[in-house]
């Protein structure tokens, strides 16, 4: 992934000086290698800060919504995964599309520092990626993992390397490649278990919820201007929870309300402090929409109509539910 | 007077402890490790360096209540429903935590005190642990703190196969005195491990790469260069403006108190707020700040700059770096500190 830095640095640089672009959103250079953040670069100078690796996860389509009011034109490196979601943002006009020059990256697939701590790493000093491995150097020795076994949940799904909106693609030809997994297996396990189990997975779950917002604030279809639950005068507060359940229903409101726009990004689990696999209810409603009217992938394109803001006769009923046995 | 215990007896002590007062503890919760209330069934993780969430929960809840009303007619009467009466025992408790309450004590115990917060923190007793092995993300030795040996009621240290006990003050002695069956003197030779161990530790903490953070020039004097800066934009820019950041820090102290209609009448409670929320200290005129970079820049200055000089100098944060391995964007204090700082090293 550092020919591909090199290749965005320089052609960021260039896209400066010539006057094409006037900012730049991309990953900036932090204390640690893992710990890069989205960043706006506004001069040639300040592009050596400009990083791409394995720990670049951060989406950086949502950024465009404020981005892409403002005067001038920005540049926007988006990973394949990325770029669903900005079309989806095309789709319901958040952003301006001529405002935006949008450089496809090519990506290696995204890694979790969380998933290298619970492997026993750490007193990081410094990281190196090399092909299938990753070798952290730390105060406590040397370790090397497999990259297959720190991959962000997110990643272990991928969508495939094709960016489905781009200006100009920065891509190598031999890409780091691996296995994916069925997007769908543990929905799959979740609608097998009886109602009381399911609700047993949920409430152990969610009920690790600190109601931060994160998974809301990072998604990039959660993009009302005013959240109901930041309105001070719905009778409920979005920090904190007034019983036991009332964070469960923050999390099923969210899902549903997203139903049908998510694109699958994993950026709410990925974000999650307490690690809840918040992905899983978006994938449920994914999955079901695929199967009643037929496979939908939010973000694919920017025109068309979309399952659920188009009625046909044939729609199912509610009472599906009911047929499915409740699952 | 150091005293010890076989590690293999752990569980004897926990169930001792627990068996006058509630014990709260590191637990997993399928991966995630927080401190909760021990069980017999409780997979312990005392050597998780850092719970997602800090200490402070047991002493400033994230969410309470504080007193109901119920109206009939034209009466309204109050009922009194807090709950902060329980004795209890933190245990494992770090430095960075441990010295978290200090910070918290000036905020809560000066001046009106804060009964509820006094309250738990006349039943609580904390039993702190030194750290052998710091994450690169911990920089406490930046605050003055020494995390081979952090302050508490008690202060244990796990070495090898035995836990060593060091109650320190009146309370943890006291608290040692309730398990004293269980315990023994440390010899001689423990000593010398102990000693051998916390010099391991110091030297590993000297090493920690944001060990060399610096807070020259975050004083009171520079208060109005601080907030004008224009690195607060560019710091800022990045921020998705959630709560992640507030809500695991040992020290973000503030609250906010609303009244929830129970259908059947009020409950008043109180619960963590957060300065990067569109809604924080709203008033009726609107909000005094507008923008994330406001928000955002409340929070550090808050920390760095308001509290110390409000506080004798002593700075709002305690180097635990959760919130530098938990934002979701990777910003956090110790990017703000290199930023705005003065640098030292040339």
């Amino acid at each position: 992934m550092r020919r591909i830095r090199d290749m965005m640095r320089s052609r960021a640089g260039e896209l400066l000086r010539e006057g094409t672009v006037n900012r730049v959103l991309g990953w900036k250079n932090g204390e640690f290698y893992y710990d890069p953040n989205p960043a706006v670069f506004e001069t040639e100078e300040s592009l050596d800060g400009l990083v791409y690796n394995g720990f670049s996860a951060a989406m950086l389509s949502k950024y465009l919504i404020d981005a892409t009011k403002k005067e001038g034109r920005i540049l926007v490196f988006l990973k394949p995964c990325d770029t669903y979601s900005f079309n989806h943002l095309l789709r319901e006009h958040k952003v301006n599309r001529e405002n935006t020059y949008v450089i496809g990256v090519g990506c290696d697939g995204m890694l979790d520092i969380e998933k290298l701590r619970t492997l026993g790493v750490k007193g990081i000093k410094s990281l190196d990626e090399n092909g299938d491995d990753l070798v952290a150097h730390t105060l406590y020795g040397d370790k090397t993992l497999a990259r297959r076994d720190i991959l962000l949940e997110k990643c272990l799904s991928c969508k495939g390397s094709e960016h489905k909106v781009y200006d100009e693609l920065a891509v190598v030809d031999d890409p780091w490649q691996w296995d994916t997994l069925d997007r769908f297996a543990k929905v799959g396990e979740l609608e097998g278990m009886t109602p009381d189990e399911r609700f047993a997975f949920w409430r152990g779950e969610l009920s690790r919820c600190i109601r931060c917002n994160a998974c809301r604030n990072a998604c990039p279809v959660c993009s009302c201007l005013k959240c109901v639950f930041d309105n001070p005068r719905s009778g409920v507060q979005a920090k904190s929870n007034a019983d036991s359940f009332e964070e469960n229903m923050f999390h099923i409101i969210r899902a549903f309300h997203v139903a049908g726009r998510c694109t699958d990004c994993g950026e709410c689990s990925r974000v999650c402090p307490q690690n809840i696999p918040l992905h899983l209810l978006n994938r449920k409603f994914i999955k079901d929409i695929n199967a009643f009217y037929g496979e939908y992938q939010a973000g694919a394109d920017v025109e068309g109509k979309s399952p659920l803001t188009e009625y046909k006769t044939g729609d199912v009923e509610p009472s599906v539910v009911y047929e499915r046995g409740g699952a | 007077m150091m005293l010890k215990l076989s590690k293999d007896k752990i569980g004897e002590l926990f169930q001792k402890l627990a068996s006058s007062r509630t014990l709260y503890l590191p637990i997993d919760n399928n991966g995630q490790v927080n401190f909760g209330q021990w069980t017999p069934d409780a997979v312990v993780r005392l050597d998780q360096l850092k719970t997602v969430k800090s200490a402070k929960d047991f002493f400033f809840p994230q969410t309470e209540n504080i007193v109901a009303f119920k109206r009939q007619g034209k009466d309204i009467s109050i009922i009194e429903n807090r709950d902060q009466n329980e004795p209890f025992v933190v245990f494992g408790v770090r430095g960075c935590d441990a010295r978290s309450l200090d910070i918290l004590d000036k905020v809560f115990l000066c001046d009106p005190v804060d009964s509820f917060y006094k309250a738990r923190r006349e039943n609580g007793v904390i039993v702190s642990m030194a750290c052998a092995e710091p994450e690169e993300t911990c920089f406490c030795g930046v605050f003055g703190i020494d995390a081979a040996e952090p302050q508490g009621d008690v202060t244990i240290r796990i070495i090898g196969d035995n836990l060593y006990w060091d109650g320190k003050t009146e309370k943890g002695k006291a608290l040692g005195e309730s398990v004293k069956d269980l315990l023994v003197q440390a010899t001689g030779q423990d000593l010398e491990i102990i000693k051998k161990q916390d010099e391991r530790s110091r030297e590993i903490l000297s090493m920690l790469p944001l060990g060399d953070l610096s807070l020259d020039g975050f004083e009171e004097s520079a208060l109005l260069e601080k907030f004008n800066s224009p690195l607060w934009k560019e710091l800022s820019q990045a921020c998705v403006g959630c709560g992640t950041c507030t809500y695991v820090c040992p020290t973000c102290q503030c609250y906010d108190i609303q009244d929830f209609d129970t259908g059947h009448g009020i409950q008043r409670f109180r619960c963590w707020d957060s300065c990067m929320y569109s809604d924080f200290t709203l008033m009726a005129h609107g909000n005094s700040r507008k923008s994330q970079m406001e928000r955002f820049r409340q929070r550090f200055m808050h920390k760095l700059i308001y509290y110390p000089a409000n506080n004798d100098g002593v700075y709002s944060c305690v180097g635990c770096g959760r919130c530098v391995a938990k934002c979701p964007i990777s910003m956090n204090i110790a990017k703000v500190i290199r930023a705005l700082g003065v640098s030292v090293s040339v």
